[in-house]
């Protein structure tokens, strides 16, 4: 049965700024954060320099539990360009964090059969550390698949 | 006073290369192939253009004068964003010229794709803070982005891999019969379905192709287009945007969920239609942008030719179809199957559509539709009709 694996991450080179740096630090030390505006309340991801909603430029950063559901995902299954022969196949996808249903993350699927991908799962966060110590995340079954 | 009228007066186009085949021709030289050959076909001299309306940053406009001996430029503008604005940069130079600011202007896109494929573009991009949310993933092409919202669709909707089927077929079945579609070998579903998944719901075949090419086409005035070489053949509409929480898309992931699985072109679909004066019902044939088959499904929705969730339904019917559908669609073949010059392949066809010499000519066809790619903002569409 083919499983989900971890994407090709030696693609990808991380790229930060004053606003998204302390999501990237609460990443490196296992803390998912995501910013909500501290004068309305409202959470946007990625972080940006201003509320869409109101235009404060204060915010606080929220810790999430790691709980969150499917809202998407796709299974690449053939490679494209050099680096992701060996990766395959690896689930792309849009998680909604159960306890901030406002906002959402691209992340991966990770470690469970394909046969159990579907819109609405429940999926929980593990971290993927990079060589340079750039936290990733990853999300895998919340309840091991039923035998 | 009544407001100028537009329209187009020439199209230029060069051959649609396989990818990289286009050496060792030079984009520039392919951007002034497919401009002499526009001026050529209205019937002026390139010298005399005076304006360049592009889209996705557009071309070097010094380097093109340099080239082309032009003598004066009196406009010079591109549209933000990237191929969303492929029908839209008819309507900027509609802009300039209905304003006096220019008389001649050229619309431009063209692309080789030698040194690096669009099907794996995003991969190329320079790292970015926001693109470092995405990017970890492995969504490294278009094909990967958009496969999101098109699970989303089929969840929402029930939509199948037939329905994208459906439009994938129905474009090679015009390709067979343009004599410039570069796939001239007739697909079935069973090579639909057993082609590489590319990242699923996609599917080798719900991908364009990827060529190397230029088209090239000339904005004037109504009245001096009637005056040049060919039909005139007037713009009833062109415009760009979208809703701003549409923001960078498939970039972004967080659109409302309400529109989540869509083309981002409602607003701009609504707007279209207001300034033409016409709705869904009244256009006769239409190019729409065919990235990817999924996509094709959710513009017919936000364009109002079917209601939301049921595009799926709508292209298996057969109403894309040049042979008896009620709204042909990519009558060239479209991106899937015709040729790719990032969406400017489909403005040629409906300017030939416009004049009654298409290859699969839609008859007594009197409207057409044209459709910017679905992505960031802005997105575009542009409506021609017949003089």
């Amino acid at each position: 049965m083919s499983v989900a694996k971890p994407p090709p991450y030696d693609l990808f080179r991380l790229a930060t700024n004053v606003w998204t740096e302390p999501y990237w630090q609460a990443a490196a030390r296992g803390e998912l954060v995501v910013p909500e505006c501290s004068a309305c309340g409202h959470a946007r991801m990625p972080p940006t320099p201003f509320c869409p909603r109101c235009h404060s430029q204060a915010l606080r950063w929220v810790t999430l539990s790691g709980e969150a559901s499917v809202y998407s995902y796709t299974v690449v299954g053939h490679a494209i360009m050099p680096g992701m022969e060996q990766h395959l196949p690896y689930v792309p996808a849009v998680v909604v964090p159960d306890d901030q249903p406002a906002v959402r993350l691209v992340t991966n699927l990770v470690g469970m059969p394909l046969s159990a991908l579907r819109v609405g799962l429940p999926v929980r966060l593990v971290w993927h550390y990079t060589d340079e110590g750039v936290g990733l995340t990853q999300f895998v079954l919340r309840e091991p698949p039923a035998s | 006073m009544k407001p100028v009228q537009t329209a187009i007066a020439g199209l230029g186009f060069t051959p649609y290369y396989k990818r990289g085949r286009s050496d060792p021709q030079t984009l520039e030289e392919l951007v002034g192939k497919a401009i002499l050959s526009a001026c050529d076909d209205a019937g002026l001299s390139a010298r005399s253009i005076d304006g360049f309306a592009y889209f996705a940053g557009g071309f070097d406009t010094g380097l093109l004068c340099e080239t082309l001996g032009i003598e004066e430029v009196r406009f010079s503008a591109s549209l933000t964003g990237t191929g969303g604005g492929s029908a839209g940069c008819i309507g900027l130079a509609a802009l300039a010229v209905a304003s006096g600011q220019a008389h001649t202007v050229v619309c431009v896109g063209a692309n080789q794709q030698g040194a690096q494929r669009f099907g794996a573009i995003t991969a190329s991009y320079a790292p970015s803070p926001e693109n470092s949310f995405f990017a970890p993933a492995g969504l490294v092409g278009p094909a990967h982005l958009f496969a999101l919202l098109a699970r989303r669709h089929m969840h929402l909707y029930g939509t199948t891999r037939a329905d994208f089927a459906a439009v994938a077929l129905t474009m090679r079945e015009h390709a067979l019969t343009h004599p410039d579609a570069t796939q001239r070998k007739p697909l079935s579903m069973a090579e639909y379905l057993a082609a590489p998944m590319i990242a699923d719901p996609h599917g080798r075949y719900d991908c364009c192709l990827e060529n190397d090419g230029a088209v090239a086409v000339i904005v004037t005035t109504r009245e001096r287009a009637r005056d040049l070489r060919q039909p005139a053949v007037p713009i009833l509409a062109s415009c760009h945007g979208g809703a701003g929480d549409w923001g960078r898309s498939i970039y972004w992931m967080n659109m409302p969920d309400e529109v989540f699985a869509s083309s981002g072109h409602a607003m701009v679909a609504q707007r279209l239609y207001e300034q033409a004066g016409l709705g869904p019902r009244d256009i006769d044939v239409a190019q729409i942008y065919d990235h990817f088959t999924s996509q094709v499904i959710m513009q017919l929705e936000d364009y109002g030719f079917c209601p939301r969730g049921e595009g799926g339904a709508f292209v298996r019917s057969g109403a894309i179809r040049h042979q008896g559908g009620s709204l042909p669609v990519n009558t060239d073949g479209g991106q899937l199957s015709g040729g790719y010059v990032w969406g400017m392949t489909h403005v040629r066809e409906a300017v030939e559509q416009m004049r009654g010499s298409a290859a699969n000519q839609v008859v007594g066809a009197r409207t057409v539709l044209v459709t910017g790619g679905p992505s960031v903002l802005p997105v575009s569409g542009l409506i021609l009709g017949r003089d």
